[in-house]
């Protein structure tokens, strides 16, 4: 490996790290010591932090500066994510989380102190409830696949006090990882169903293997090919007819504001991520939230604490028979939560119908600009997102991850790739409607660019990325060898 | 229309290269009996200043540490935070990124997220630990279920009553549909910590693990000597969880005392207590255990030219490669609030965590006393602690009032988890809380 050179950093890659910087008794922090001693045993104090950086608050600003300079995000970069729903993070969300009123509030404060908070949340279940034709929501979930297994858990539950808890869970073979995941934490065995052609469900596909050891249908809809499962209803009755319950990945909310809501859909369990259709920001893998939806008949079986609205009051309450307990502590991810209901009074009924339908537009509009270079994946009707595959390019030896790598020099975040697993070679855009239509047009010129150097100067493509601050990285030394930490040289 | 950028032209241009009429011919192949009920009857939106105005007024119906004296801990603290932090986690390259999976254009989150692998494992003494989960809650849940992972066959969870309640429901939560596990309480002795003696009995060949916490919940900094000892007797693996992850800047870390797995609350290094989310837990464990560990990993590589580059790494261990065999479901976990960790760690550094460390021991220690001599409460337990201690209030119930109407919350009343501990507040004095806010404690204490 190279050393770190004078070079490198004025290239801004090949950063030393905080270990490697500053120097021995710095810090970039102030507190007078206080005489006195510190009350505890010698025998339970430790040595130093052997390791631990030492180094000046400028230096601390600089190094984290310049590597946020090494990332592609949202405000810099068009980032057309499939199923990650990377639309504008609003900054007055930002603004309002930070409010002392809501930041430095302690969970563990009397409820009667945090009146604005519990209003807050009862209100915001209600409109996630109202967005999602849902009847009770739980904010607690710290993230979908927290949901996910509270959903799981809820069906169990209420299948267990039916008689029998079942045994399985059917996922289809478009479904995100953390379906199957969820399912087995939850203590089911998965049953995967295959889409058709088209990459939907057929609900004969589901009746050949739904009986009664099946506790749960998890399904997303739109589905991962950013395709309406249209036959969502007839699915939902015969997982009902043999008394399973049906789960929604909602992961894909941002599609249906406005235009079909999951609980008319004959779904009985559903989690929403806020950091997708609700604009929390992505924060390079979180926080997010959860909150899951449910049909009346699972309201009892909700986590706790529960909000309740008592005269114009709120109290918690904890005395729930049947509940399943707590999936995460305190209140869950409750910043995450406020910004989620700024950007909804923010933009009110009007608003987010709007978005979903100018999701819609974008995403369809991509796909008819790239439809005649790219192989679709489904030629259903799209809704926010498009699937291509990488059927044509591959006669020139280009690959997905080639189109991929050769994008981060046109100055794009790729498309999500290699997913759902079901199609070869997927590209999966999900441009997001708050995207300009130049914004999109360049990204389609660029996609149509990289086709034609697939055909011309392959090598180009298949040599990429160019002009990032590090080049395709070994990843499969990384994982042989696996280096978590760093650790001080020895001499 | 807020933050969507059509023009009605650009809709008129791009439904024409699309080949339709109007917009909604987009949605004309779902079904109408859907379309027809989907209308969503909220409120109409509002400007940024209403939204403002809105906000500001719930967030002002609510007690927060800026105009209350909160002496609250119980697994959330109040700490200073340098500004630099918030500095950098509201950089939108940090903040509007997303999981690095495309490592080229991700260097700047993945190599932080390497240097917070680093700083835990520097902290907790620890050989590896992942980039971060939910909370310290779900990280305790993740490490019994690594256990199980590990000791295949066994079958009991010994978990320390004196580890935070909240923990220990998510901990039941998560186990209860998983065949085979059975969950036992170990109970607490007079000085605050773990009973050793009653775990020794309750430990046989089926348990395999014991979580106790390092502080546990009532501040008691846990003797983890005869813990080791009595797991060691029969094959079961420590772990434990700490939720004031600054006590181990001036305590042993579980580390030094063998520990096979440690995990804890992060929020305390450098995020607001916001409610008690978004925090974040951290995980960290012996290196020959790292294939069993949940949540993302960043490792070290180079590209093709020789340049250090960082990569999440052994992926197969997740759902989005294993699925239903992954190590855990989790996917999205708490980043920013990691990098936020990262920031605040390396700003105050070696000596910074220590100072700040001690001034919160001391003046918990002088607080206690003073309570202790000058309030005429009584201690409850005997144990060594670090920045919180338990209590005994007489007759709190009636007392409880007068704190309020001084905007003074001076602890965490534990019967609500302890019915034992009737009349117990768990007091926690951290740098924030002024010499003048403890005198002012001491006093309402005192009735004067």
């Amino acid at each position: 490996m190279r050393e770190p050179s004078a070079a490198d950093d004025g290239r801004r890659s090949n950063l030393p790290l905080i270990f490697e910087s500053g120097s021995p008794g710095r810090s970039g922090f102030f507190w007078p010591e206080e005489k006195g001693p510190s009350g505890l045993p010698a025998e339970l104090l430790r040595d130093e932090i052997a390791g631990f950086p030492e180094m000046g608050e400028l230096e601390v600003l600089r190094h984290f500066t310049r590597l946020s300079h090494l990332n592609f995000s949202i405000e810099t970069e068009f980032y057309p994510l499939g199923s990650c729903t990377m639309k504008y993070n609003p900054k007055v969300n930002e603004v309002v989380a930070r409010l002392p009123g809501f930041s430095l509030l302690h969970p563990l404060a009397p409820p009667e102190l945090i009146p604005g908070a519990l209003e807050l949340l009862f209100q915001l279940e209600g409109i996630l409830a109202e967005i999602s034709g849902m009847d009770y929501v739980t904010l607690q979930p710290a993230a979908g696949a927290q949901g996910e297994l509270t959903g799981l858990m809820l069906i169990r539950a209420c299948l267990a006090e039916r008689g029998n808890p079942r045994r399985k869970v059917i996922v289809p073979d478009t479904a995100h990882g953390t379906n199957p995941a969820s399912s087995t934490l939850c203590g089911y065995e998965v049953i995967q169903v295959s889409s058709n052609k088209q990459g939907i469900i057929e609900p004969q596909t589901v009746e050949q293997v739904m009986d009664e050891s099946v506790a749960a249908l998890m399904i997303t809809n739109p589905n991962t090919l950013g395709v309406f499962e249209k036959n969502i209803q007839a699915i939902a009755d015969v997982v009902h007819k043999r008394g399973g319950l049906v789960y929604l990945d909602g992961a894909n909310l941002n599609a249906l504001m406005g235009i079909a809501k999951p609980g008319d859909m004959g779904v009985d369990v559903l989690h929403i991520n806020l950091h997708k259709t609700f604009s929390t920001p992505h924060g390079g893998g979180g926080p997010g939230a959860g909150p899951v939806g449910v049909k009346a008949f699972l309201r009892d079986y909700l986590p706790v604490p529960r909000i309740h609205k008592n005269d114009g009051s709120y109290e918690l309450r904890t005395n729930f028979s049947k509940t399943v307990g707590r999936v995460r502590s305190f209140f869950g991810n409750f910043g995450i939560l406020v910004r989620a209901y700024t950007y909804i009074i923010s933009l009110g009924s009007d608003g987010l119908e709007e978005a979903s339908r100018m999701a819609l537009l974008n995403a369809n509009y991509v796909r008819k600009r790239l439809e005649n270079t790219y192989s679709l994946a489904s030629t259903e009707p799209s809704m926010h997102e498009c699937v291509f595959t990488d059927r044509q390019q591959q006669k020139q030896g280009v690959s997905t991850l080639d189109i991929a790598k050769r994008l981060l020099d046109y100055g794009f975040h790729p498309p999500t790739i290699y997913f759902p697993l079901v199609v070869s070679g997927a590209l999966m855009i999900e441009p997001t409607e708050t995207e300009t239509r130049e914004t999109l047009d360049a990204f389609a010129d660029a996609m149509l660019a990289i086709a034609r150097e697939a055909r011309e100067d392959s090598a180009l493509v298949k040599t990429s990325p160019h002009t990032t601050p590090v080049g395709r990285l070994d990843e499969a030394r990384a994982a042989r060898k696996p280096v978590l930490r760093w650790e001080a040289k020895k001499d | 229309m807020r933050y969507t950028p059509h023009t009605p032209s650009d809709k008129e241009q791009m439904l024409g290269t699309i080949g339709l009429n109007k917009i909604e011919d987009l949605v004309e192949h779902i079904p109408s009996s859907l379309r027809e009920k989907a209308r969503i009857s909220l409120p109409e939106g509002l400007t940024e200043v209403a939204v403002k105005r809105r906000m500001a007024s719930l967030a002002a119906k609510n007690a927060s540490a800026q105009d209350w004296r909160f002496f609250l801990g119980g697994g959330i603290y109040h700490h200073a935070i340098p500004s630099a932090v918030d500095a950098i986690i509201s950089r939108a390259e940090f903040a509007t990124s997303y999981t690095p999976y495309q490592p080229e254009v991700s260097q700047g989150t993945l190599t932080a997220m390497y240097e917070f692998q680093t700083l835990i494992c520097q902290l907790t003494g620890m050989e590896v630990a992942n980039s971060g989960v939910y909370d310290g809650a779900s990280a305790a849940a993740e490490a019994v279920l690594m256990a199980r992972r590990l000791q295949d066959g066994r079958r009991r969870v010994l978990v320390s009553r004196a580890l935070h309640p909240q923990y220990r429901s998510v901990i039941a939560t998560y186990l209860r549909n998983l065949e085979d596990v059975e969950l036992t309480e170990v109970p607490f002795a007079p000085s605050g910590a773990t009973d050793a003696a009653a775990l020794a009995k309750a430990l046989d060949d089926q348990a395999m693990c014991v979580v106790v916490g390092y502080p546990n919940f009532f501040g008691v900094v846990e003797d983890l000597v005869p813990l080791r000892q009595a797991c060691d007797r029969t094959g079961a693996l420590l772990i434990t969880v700490t939720t004031e992850p600054l006590s181990l800047a001036l305590l042993k870390p579980p580390g030094a005392w063998g520990v096979d797995i440690a995990v804890g609350e992060g929020q305390s290094l450098g995020v607001p207590m916001t409610l008690g989310g978004p925090g974040y837990g951290f995980f960290a464990a012996q290196k020959k255990f790292v294939r069993s560990m949940p949540g993302r990993l960043v490792g070290e590589t180079v590209d093709a030219e020789g340049r250090r580059g960082f990569v999440l790494t052994l992926s197969t261990r997740e759902q989005h490669i294993r699925r239903e065999k992954a190590t855990s479901n989790i996917c999205t976990s708490q980043s920013l609030c990691v990098l936020a960790s990262t920031v605040f760690m390396s700003t105050l550094g070696k000596t910074g965590m220590r100072r700040l460390a001690e001034v919160n021991a001391a003046r918990a220690h002088r607080a206690r006393e003073r309570l202790i001599k000058e309030a005429g409460l009584a201690p409850v337990f005997s144990g060594p602690f670090f920045n919180e201690f338990v209590l005994k209030v007489s007759g709190w119930a009636e007392r409880r009032g007068r704190f309020i109407s001084n905007k003074i919350v001076p602890g965490i009343a534990l019967s609500e988890w302890y019915p034992e501990l009737q009349d117990s507040l768990l007091i926690c004095v951290t740098e924030m809380n002024e010499e003048e806010e403890i005198e002012q404690l001491a006093r309402t204490f005192s009735g004067r």
